[in-house]
């Protein structure tokens, strides 16, 4: 695998983890209940820490001196890999949670898959982080199903919740060239090969928690190629607010 | 402190030849560093105080999430941005063990969040100030934090029990949250010239209100009298504040920062620093509610808690959904 190959495809992983924090992170002092609040944070600190570590990866992979801070902050929104999904805005609580836990089930898969990779960094993440990602999707999971099988109210809010994010959840599954490099040198997932499992987990869950899975299949597409939704432009210009407003300083 | 002014509701200190068989056991178990149980018998007067004051402290620790939260999407690096983020999930928790002390007392947690929403009881004033640089980040962590461990850690030893050991967990964390923000002053002070000034325009506007944290001077008063008899007190707040400033006035110069009280000097004879005047009708207008951020702090908290009430209705409409399943296949 080329390595501007390797280091599209780290990015990829990076960028998600970073953007999902970013978005819980936006939740700070907002939760429906302190212990949500808690939770949420917990979740994005470790996504923090996942992102982390990526994107340390794909800077000393790059070899141009981009360290993780550089890679966070200085790049715009076209050069991020992350997936539309993630950059989705929080919207209310069922929201936060149907996009959270589709995310969660194809991130598991994702970074299981990757525990015997080739390379070994990758393979260390993605075992580190498997760990934490599994607790994510306890939480989410229970959420959706505690929101669609809840009140009349909190059952309209998840299906909504759901029907309006399923067409950003079909592009994890679908491979383009650098996932099939990847895939083929051993070092990533084969992301087709997750999407019976994704489509079974997700549907065990949906069917627990009565909420019908969206007939409409189509996705949209983009995110890992760094063609993303209006939504990324706005979340990026205040994570990366300081390092643009003063160039060269340390924090 | 997190917990200002609070009031003993009585007119004047007990009188030991006052105080029936049962108080004056009570007093006297106080006195023998015994400590208080939730079953053990209480004066009326010790347990609405101690609600008081610890849902006082509860609430701070929840509505202190905001000031941080309000710059922890835009904290300038991922290593910044994780230590704050576990920080705001520390003052969380701490929120969490003091309403569980405070429950123990036999009040419930719905009822003094509600009372905070009500406006009836505060929350520390220090929460009323905005945070307008990234250096406020630093100087909370450095100025408050640093203010509610000298509070906090005498508390360990309060007569309360629930509420001493929930002291022990905070103080262990708090220590933490001060180092990580002198620690981004540091990196300020130590950094561009533009940097070096957030920090010094940082220190100018916490300062005076750190201070104040501590609560007016109530040597003089009953209901801080009342509450040292309790132990649920055991420095004044002069004492409190002058051990604050002599432990932080040497930080400010090594970080190369000026202190913004023109009074300020080394007293030898009394081996303390003396300070200027605190104004203290601004701390009234805090209280009174006329704080930079009374409304937002407020309103935010509010919202937050009415936007949650379906998600909370539906947690429990599914765990009862679940508990007649369970009963059912049971039956
Ligand atoms: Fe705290
Ligand atoms: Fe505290
Ligand atoms: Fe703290």
């Amino acid at each position: 695998m080329k390595d501007t190959d390797r280091f599209e495809f780290l990015l990829r992983f990076g960028d998600s983890a970073l953007v999902l924090a970013q978005r819980l992170s936006e939740w700070v002092g907002k939760g429906p209940i302190v212990e949500e609040d808690i939770a949420l944070t917990n979740v994005g600190l470790d996504l923090v820490g996942q992102a982390r570590m990526w994107l340390s990866c794909a800077g000393e992979v790059e070899g141009r001196g981009r360290d993780e801070d550089a890679l966070a902050f200085r790049r715009d929104a076209h050069e991020f890999r992350n997936a539309l999904l993630v950059e989705q805005p929080n919207g209310g609580y069922a929201d936060t949670m149907a996009r959270q836990f589709l995310f969660d089930h194809w991130h598991l898969l994702a970074l299981k898959a990757m525990e015997g990779s080739r390379d070994e960094r990758v393979a260390a993440i993605a075992a580190k982080s498997a760990k934490e990602v599994a607790y994510h999707v306890e939480r989410s999971t229970d959420w959706v199903i505690r929101l669609g099988d809840g009140t009349d109210v909190s059952h309209e809010r998840m299906q909504d919740a759901i029907d309006g994010l399923w067409m950003f959840a079909g592009e994890l599954l679908l491979p383009d060239a650098v996932d099939d490099a990847a895939a083929r040198a051993g070092i990533g997932p084969d992301l087709a090969a997750l999407a019976s499992p994704w489509r079974e987990a997700v549907g065990a869950a949906l069917a627990e928690a009565t909420i019908a899975v969206p007939a409409d299949d189509w996705a949209q597409r983009g995110g890992r190629q760094g063609r993303h939704t209006e939504h990324l432009g706005h979340l990026l210009a205040e994570l990366q607010f300081l390092q643009r407003a003063y160039p060269g300083a340390q924090w | 402190m997190y917990a200002q002014l609070v009031d003993t509701g009585l007119k004047k200190v007990v009188d030991p030849a006052e105080m029936t068989p049962e108080e004056r056991a009570f007093q006297a178990r106080v006195d023998a560093d015994v400590k208080v149980e939730p079953k053990d018998w209480m004066p009326d007067a010790y347990r609405r105080t101690l609600v008081r004051q610890i849902q006082q402290h509860a609430h701070s620790e929840i509505v202190g999430m905001l000031p941080e939260g309000n710059w922890v999407t835009r904290a300038p690096t991922l290593k910044r941005k994780a230590i704050l983020m576990a920080k705001i999930q520390d003052e969380g928790g701490h929120g969490l063990y003091l309403y569980s002390a405070a429950e123990t007392l036999g009040v419930s947690r719905d009822d003094l969040i509600d009372d905070l929403h009500a406006g009836k009881v505060k929350y520390s004033s220090i929460f009323n100030y905005p945070t307008l640089n990234w250096a406020d980040i630093g100087a909370i962590g450095w100025l408050v934090d640093g203010a509610a461990i000298m509070n906090q850690i005498p508390l360990c030893r309060c007569s309360y029990g629930p509420y001493a050991r929930a002291m022990v967990r905070i103080c262990k964390e708090e220590s933490f949250h001060q180092r990580q923000g002198f620690d981004i002053m540091l990196s300020m002070c130590r950094g561009t010239p533009e940097q070096k000034a957030m920090a010094q325009d940082s220190l100018d506007r916490w300062w005076w209100p750190s201070l104040m944290m501590f609560g007016p001077p109530d040597a003089e008063s009953v209901h801080s009298a009342q509450s040292m008899r309790w132990k649920i007190k055991l420095l004044s707040n002069d004492e409190l504040r002058q051990r604050f400033v002599d432990q932080t006035v040497p930080q400010a110069e090594f970080l190369g920062l000026t202190v913004p009280d023109p009074a300020l000097r080394w007293n030898e004879e009394r081996g303390h620093h003396d300070i200027g005047p605190i104004d203290w009708s601004e701390f009234q207008d805090v209280l009174r509610g006329h704080g930079p951020c009374n409304r937002d702090r407020l309103r935010t908290r509010k919202q937050a808690w009415e936007d949650g009430e379906w998600v909370r209705e539906a947690a429990m409409a599914h765990a009862r959904k679940r508990a007649e399943r369970a009963a059912r296949a049971a039956a």
